[in-house]
């Protein structure tokens, strides 16, 4: 099975990584380009376990080492 | 009384920190492996500045994990005197030992520079030899610095007088100019509730000997000695 989880801040957080992208992609003309946060993504690959199984261990993974809870937060997919 | 400096893998400012305590105050001082279980009974940790882990994932976010660290936290929590310095502070944050988190400099430049603290709170083990509001000349290095935490938990701090430093002018005054990293509220150093352990983006170590432009750091280590 293979997941993917991908991690970026909180809405709450500024993101000036983003907002430089942004700028960028403003000064080659994409003017319609409103707004970018930027992530990280994590494809994870599990066995011998269950989907039940994935959707409690991801979350806890992902809480506990990929993101850090105060300025981040994550969402995940089985992909595989 | 007995220091010892952690390394990590990834540390680089373990010797100078080394160097400070053991030659240049005369103490007893220590080197404690990553990788290790016990503390061999140090009277204060220090975690220095560098990159752990090559701050993969994020700054210090690996380091909560070595073995040494979970000792570290015991200590800490039975008041154990805890310094953690720039990564070390990092450190400190990942293992909740301090609140908040930290976030990429505001104008995404890694900032290697002297800056000036303002002392806010002097009645702890790292600032008893400084008065409130003095002003000490003390580098930094750093990419992530930018402190951030939560409105609620920032009263928090406020009430419970957590700030020990905040980047200041050289005359002691706050402006969005001397805050380098954006810090929330110019927060520069963080104890915990506790009062036992302080983590700051300056590089005391960096700054106790005149040679170095400053020996303004000395004077927090000097606090830690005549605490014990």
């Amino acid at each position: 099975m293979k997941v993917r989880v991908l991690v970026s801040f909180k809405d709450s957080v500024l993101d000036p990584q983003g907002q430089t992208v942004k700028n960028a992609l403003h000064t080659l003309g994409y003017r319609e380009v409103k707004d970018i946060r930027q992530g990280k993504v994590f494809e994870i690959e599990l066995e011998g376990i269950s989907i039940e199984e994935a959707d409690r261990i991801i979350p806890e993974i992902s809480d506990k080492v990929l993101a850090n809870p105060i300025i981040e937060k994550f969402e995940y997919q089985i992909i595989e | 009384m007995k220091f010892g400096v952690v390394i990590f893998p990834g540390s680089n400012c373990d010797y100078d920190t080394y160097f400070v305590l053991k030659d240049v105050l005369d103490q007893e001082t220590t080197f404690l492996w990553h990788k290790e279980h016990t503390l061999h009974s140090v009277d204060c940790v220090v975690l220095p500045g560098g990159f752990s882990y090559g701050d993969y994932l994020r700054s210090g976010a690996i380091a909560k994990f070595s073995p040494l660290m979970q000792e570290v936290k015991e200590f800490a929590d039975k008041g154990g005197l805890v310094l953690g310095i720039c990564n070390g502070f990092q450190v400190l944050l990942e293992l909740e030992l301090l609140p908040g988190a930290m976030l990429r400099n505001k104008n995404l430049k890694f900032l290697c520079q002297h800056v000036h603290l303002r002392t806010e709170n002097t009645h702890t083990p790292f600032t008893n030899r400084v008065q409130k509001g003095d002003v000490l000349k003390i580098p930094i290095a750093h990419f992530d610095g930018n402190y951030f935490v939560e409105p609620e938990a920032l009263n928090m701090i406020k009430q419970n007088d957590q700030i020990i430093f905040r980047y200041c002018e050289p005359d002691g005054q706050l402006t969005e100019r001397a805050n380098v990293n954006g810090s929330m509220d110019c927060i520069a150093g963080l104890m915990n509730t506790g009062g036992n352990v302080l983590g700051m983006m300056p590089h005391p170590e960096r700054a106790s000997e005149t040679i170095l432009g400053s020996e303004d750091g000395r004077i927090i280590f000097e606090s830690i000695i005549h605490s014990l």
